[in-house]
């Protein structure tokens, strides 16, 4: 008898188990089949404009079949590097000086001001660059986009560093420490080259958060339709060239505009692998 | 070491020992230098390495060491033996001033290292922590570096550049820590590719490159098997004809077979220091004794 109940126990047991391992594979699936839907549509769409001369050429006006977006492609990796010269820097330095020297409660704050930038709508950050840089300087920059989007990467990369930086074991800044090796000779040469990998890491990542960001770029970098021939110059970049192209009333720009978006999202996609690629060999490599 | 500096010391030593009466108890009697005369081979003849005086160290609120007065005899080993929690290893970083790198740590009273106050305000404890070496519990080879570059890297990154002499320092520190003809053919593999044992002769070497008069050794077997322990502790008894070696060990077999003195340090108080010998056989203290003999810790 008491066997018997324990036996049909079991069995509702097993079915809730298996429902319930249903619904959470579902779920999984749920959040995965976006990206897969995205770059099938996205390929479907734009492969058949992806061509050479896409790479190559500038955009061709209104009418005229044909040409690229490669100024834009171009504007784009500008606008990264730019912004990287700004947010690399202080980001990293900034993690170093939580991870290192900051004091627990100026940390705190420190951190909870992180937080909230990295929650602050991109647009906010396209105002405030336009606000210090395009007023002083009377006109849409490359540099005005650079200092939006450094804005963003700043948070970013300085939340990693930190992260990556507690992670290194203490004992090895006692032990060069110990070796009457200066304080931040021993945060150089020894923390910050252990955790080079986890910094690049951090580094990419955030880049590849803001290479998408259109909205920072509405009114400081501008977008432009032909090569910036000056940082002062406004400029193109992939995402306002979408969004440009994908408003626009003409079929053959929605093509380019799908070839831009798969572009961009391969661009991207490539960051997140070369990221994969990092993290797998830190994990299995240095060891400990 | 100068004369003067000695007789500078003996006259520090005379004013303790008439401090004597405050502090009281068979503390100071154990640490009266007439003592360490009397049942030792410290007499007045051998070089006195860390005089310390009425140190006393905190964490916070946390008082870990009370008032400790001793002296570490240079070129012999001296083991620090104690329970845990007894303040051992903050006595150990107190002396080349490791204890001040944590937050809201702090300290009072005065070490001299062959008669220079460690903590004099003009001393940069960078400069303290080139002369007093170090050796950690766990072995921490730099994981970025192969086996030449963290032998290497204290001279390295205080700026010396000549091949030569790092070449010719490296070998001989590999040398001393009896790791040369083990590692002599992969000079250039990572650190972290060693056993464990190597790697803690390895950081040995380490410490060594920087070419100290002192080296701590905090626990260096702690982590090891049996045979590693051994390497260790022979290289101990061949490192102490030219260093001074101050090492705290949880393993009072350890103390026993590799140290000439052994201070046993309680609850953050020194309680005895005298001969490894008399410590073992015939302590003074009857703390000491239940110590060595099993009954607590």
């Amino acid at each position: 008898m008491n066997m018997q109940v324990s036996f049909a126990y079991h069995r509702w047991r097993k079915l809730k188990s298996l429902i319930m391992s249903i619904i959470s594979l579902l779920c999984a699936g749920l959040v995965i089949a976006p990206l897969g839907l995205v770059l099938v549509y996205l390929i479907k769409a734009g492969a058949g404009a992806v061509d050479w001369n896409f790479f190559t050429q500038l955009p061709k006006p209104v009418g005229e079949s044909g040409g690229g977006m490669a100024n834009a492609i171009v504007g784009t990796l500008v606008l990264l590097g730019l912004a990287s010269l700004m947010g690399v820097p202080i980001g990293v330095l900034g993690g170093v000086y939580l991870s290192e020297y900051g004091r627990e409660r100026v940390n705190w704050w420190i951190r909870f001001g992180a937080d909230i930038l990295n929650g602050v709508p991109s647009i906010v950050w396209g105002i405030v660059a336009y606000a210090l840089v395009v007023v002083p300087m009377k006109g849409f920059s490359a540099y005005a986009g650079g200092v939006a989007l450094g804005f963003m990467m700043i948070p970013l990369i300085m939340r990693t560093t930190e992260e990556v930086l507690l992670l290194v074991p203490n004992g090895y800044r006692e032990a060069a420490l110990a070796l009457g090796i200066s304080r931040w000779k021993v945060i150089v040469r020894i923390v910050m080259k252990t955790a080079f990998k986890g910094i690049v890491t951090g580094v990419l990542l955030a880049g590849a958060r803001i290479a998408g960001e259109t909205a920072p770029l509405l009114f400081t970098a501008f977008g432009n339709r032909f090569w910036s021939h000056h940082l002062k110059d406004p400029i193109a970049a992939l995402p306002l060239q979408i969004f440009t192209y994908a408003i626009s009333p003409y079929d053959d720009w929605h093509r380019q505009a799908w070839a831009g978006a798969l572009v961009l999202i391969l661009l991207v996609l490539a960051i997140n692998i070369g990221v994969r690629v990092l993290t797998r060999e830190r994990f299995s490599g240095a060891g400990r | 070491m100068t004369r003067d500096l000695l007789e500078k010391q003996r006259v520090d030593q005379g004013l303790r020992s008439r401090r004597s009466p405050i502090l009281g108890g068979a503390l100071v009697t154990m640490n009266t230098p007439d003592r360490l005369v009397e049942s030792g081979p410290v007499g007045d003849s051998a070089a006195v390495a860390f005089f310390v005086d009425r140190l006393s160290a905190w964490f916070g609120q946390l008082q870990a060491i009370s008032d400790v007065n001793l002296q570490i005899p240079s070129t012999a080993v001296t083991a620090i033996i104690g329970p845990s929690g007894c303040g051992k290893s903050t006595f150990l970083r107190c002396l080349n001033r490791m204890h001040e790198l944590v937050r809201g740590a702090r300290l009072e009273g005065e070490i001299r290292l062959f008669g220079e106050d460690i903590y004099a305000p003009q001393v940069d404890a960078t400069v303290v922590r080139r002369r007093v070496g170090m050796v950690f519990q766990k072995s921490n080879p730099f994981p970025t570096m192969t086996i030449a570059e963290n032998v290497t890297v204290g001279l390295r990154l205080n700026g010396i550049r000549q091949r030569a002499v790092l070449e010719e320092r490296m070998e001989k520190a590999l040398q001393m820590a009896a790791l040369w003809e083990e590692v002599k053919d992969r000079l250039d593999k990572p650190g972290m590719s060693l056993s464990g044992g190597q790697q803690q002769r390895l950081c040995i070497a380490r410490a060594l490159a920087v070419q100290p008069d002192v080296l701590l050794m905090d626990e260096p077997a702690s982590a090891l098997d049996p045979i590693a322990t051994m390497k260790i502790e022979e290289l101990i008894q061949k490192l102490k004809k030219t260093y001074t070696i101050v090492i705290v060990t949880h393993n009072m077999q350890q103390a026993a077979r590799c140290s000439d003195h052994t201070a046993f340090f309680y609850l953050g108080r020194l309680i005895e220091l005298d001969t490894t010998e008399k410590i073992f056989t015939n302590p003074s203290n009857k703390q000491t004794e239940d110590y060595v003999t099993g009954r607590f810790g």
